[in-house]
């Protein structure tokens, strides 16, 4: 168990450290670099002033120089300074990842709760009348476009029905919980049901085909009532795979996260990055989408581990 | 009664169980209209509508004769710019299947017949490409300054090479899922007789590769093409509503949402339009894709 721990643990690194430098070299590659933004706030900068920054920035260098150089300080902490908040990255960073993280776990419990009930429901006659409309939702969720999707919801609850805030945490001055949640409705409702589809039709791929084993039917034959086969027997079997893929599709909710948060308005990581790249905040960009790959390897890991603690035929 | 009954192609046999499909062959109609609709733009261009000339007094026309869905934010004929840009997503939405699927079955292939460790660093490499958040990615990707890659200054700011980063960007992002379903399937295949008869033959492996296992494995592949092309409509559709995929004037139905949450209040049906579209489209090709899985599945046939 705990070698198999390890060399997760040793593959995600490589590969945070693989990306780490294919990120750094892509954010050099973005339009303009941070001299640009200096010289243009500056007018009188001659080009003898620009050629001793550059040397003094390190930006003479070559690139696999100034990555190592940019390792070694992110290894201790050091982040650099954010350009647009003017504030050290990581103290931009934190609470940003943190309403990220709020707002992918609730859409994930959402997600994986409805896309259950609805699955199992639709397992349990296959190619009736509910299995067809589930089918038929499931199908809608996965074509919908996330951002139209959000569009569509702010069209109808913010500006036709009143009922909720288009944007933002919080109303000015108003700071309650109530409030608060309001504000969460629609981004954490768009975000669920852009992975609901894909789940609902995981969950009851499963659900068949355990209710066609054998020891359903040795179950059933010993006198159980429906409900406690389905949701005993057959559920928990059929919950292996299913852990398995849902888990794996947690780090695939940063996508839709950064679309809800943009839409939305919400400080999150996404829409942090978003800003970062289009404001040529390359720190922040940079670290952000360190972050964003921490957060996906780290959530694949947790599914490697759901995946051994499900099933105790798998010895890890 | 009637004596022996025809062999068929078991291609023969795969069209007649997808003829049977009602929401595969329903899905393939749709799509048929839906390409049909983009096309019109052609002859409403000989009609004499533009799909860029802009007309600041007609902003927000509403429909009328000549422009059948009135006029966008810019004064420009809607109905047009939906054609048009349908073409566009649909292209983008092709273009990159093919190349990211041609790029994931060379690796899934190369990976599942040699095996060992090529295998190995093969799948850590796909593996390792699968963890990554692939909107963000993506919007680096679009971002990207091409001159600082060498290209001309002239064609970086062409709509050509807008069109073409894109098509290249999501084929670089999306080959994951067709490579692991090659790999799969040809690790199956491998081991087969006919196989195995053709290496001890003294076949190479390339020869193999391409006239053993590939058409075997056709059918999966298929199949995922078509899943592939929906997820690129989507993931096109998404970066140019952020505004790092097609770039206006050329529309795309992606970025003709781009203005769509402000003129939400003011005008609400051009933030409809091209998201039903492009919702119609996905849910047509999914469905296709799952009328497809089901003709090629020789456990259907009853």
């Amino acid at each position: 168990m705990s070698r198999f721990i390890a060399s997760r643990v040793w593959q995600a690194a490589l590969v945070l450290l693989v990306m780490s430098f294919v990120i750094y070299s892509l954010i050099g590659l973005m339009p303009g670099d941070p001299l640009d933004i200096m010289i243009a706030s500056n007018p009188g900068a001659t080009p003898e002033v620009v050629a001793r920054l550059r040397v003094i920035y390190g930006l003479d260098q070559p690139i696999l120089y100034r990555y190592f150089h940019w390792l070694l300080a992110a290894l201790q902490g050091d982040l650099g300074f954010s350009r647009t908040h003017s504030q050290p990255v990581l103290v931009v960073l934190l609470p940003a990842l943190w309403t990220t993280c709020k707002l992918m776990l609730l859409s994930f419990v959402c997600s994986v709760l409805l896309a259950m009930v609805l699955g199992v429901w639709a397992a349990l006659k296959p190619g009736g009348i509910v299995d067809g409309v589930v089918s038929l939702l499931a199908f809608a969720g996965i074509s919908v476009p996330v951002f139209w999707l959000a569009l569509m919801m702010i069209l109808l609850f913010a500006v036709k029905l009143h009922v909720l805030p288009a944007s933002g945490l919080s109303d000015i001055g108003d700071g309650s919980i109530l409030d608060y949640a309001r504000h969460l409705v629609m981004p954490v409702i768009t975000l669920a049901l852009a992975s609901t589809g894909g789940f609902t039709r995981f969950v009851r791929a499963a659900m068949i085909e355990t209710l066609r084993m054998d020891h359903i039917r040795t179950a059933r034959a010993k006198g159980n009532a429906e409900g406690r086969v389905v949701l005993i027997h057959a559920l928990r079997n059929a919950m292996i795979p299913v852990v398995t893929v849902i888990a794996l599709s947690f780090g695939t909710l940063f996508s839709g996260a950064l679309v809800t948060e943009t839409m939305f308005a919400q400080p999150g990581m996404g829409k942090m990055i978003f800003d970062a790249i289009l404001s040529n905040d390359f720190n922040l960009a940079l670290s952000g989408l360190l972050f964003a790959t921490m957060v996906t390897l780290f959530s694949n890991l947790m599914a490697d581990l759901a995946y051994g603690w499900l099933d105790p035929r798998i010895k890890l | 009664m009637s004596g022996v009954e025809r062999a068929q192609s078991p291609w023969a046999l795969r069209l007649r169980r997808f003829r049977r499909h009602r929401t595969g062959m329903a899905s393939l109609v749709i799509l048929a209209l839906l390409v049909l609709f983009c096309l019109g733009a052609f002859p409403l261009a000989l009609m004499g509508v533009d799909a860029d000339a802009t007309d600041l007094f007609a902003r927000f026309d509403p429909p009328g004769p000549g422009h059948l869905l009135g006029m966008d934010e810019a004064g420009r004929d809607v109905l047009i710019r939906l054609m048009v840009g349908g073409q566009i997503s649909l292209l983008v939405g092709v273009l990159a299947t093919l190349l990211g699927g041609v790029f994931g079955i060379a690796i899934g292939i190369t990976a599942g017949y040699f095996g060992g460790r090529l295998d190995a660093m093969l799948m850590r490499f796909t593996d390792g490409m699968i963890a990554l958040p692939l909107l963000p990615l993506l919007i680096v990707l679009g971002a990207l300054d091409l001159t600082k890659l060498g290209f001309g200054q002239e064609f970086a700011r062409s709509g050509a090479a807008g069109f073409w980063r894109i098509v290249v960007i999501i084929a670089i992002v999306d080959w994951t899922a067709i490579a692991r379903l090659v790999r799969a399937a040809t690790l199956q295949i491998r081991e087969r007789d006919y196989v195995r008869a053709a290496r001890a033959a003294g076949a190479g492996a390339w020869y193999v590769m391409v006239a053993h296992i590939l058409p075997n494995i056709a059918t999966p592949i298929i199949v995922a093409f078509t899943l592939t092309v929906g997820r690129v409509i989507l993931a096109e559709s998404v970066l140019s509503f952020l505004g790092f995929g097609i770039v206006p004037p050329t529309p795309s139905w992606g970025n003709m949402l781009n203005n769509a949450q402000e003129l939400v209040t003011t005008a609400p049906l051009l933030a409809v339009y091209p998201g039903v579209l492009i919702f119609v489209t996905v849910i047509a090709v999914n469905f296709l894709g799952d009328g497809l899985q089901a003709a090629f599945d020789p456990r259907s046939e009853k």
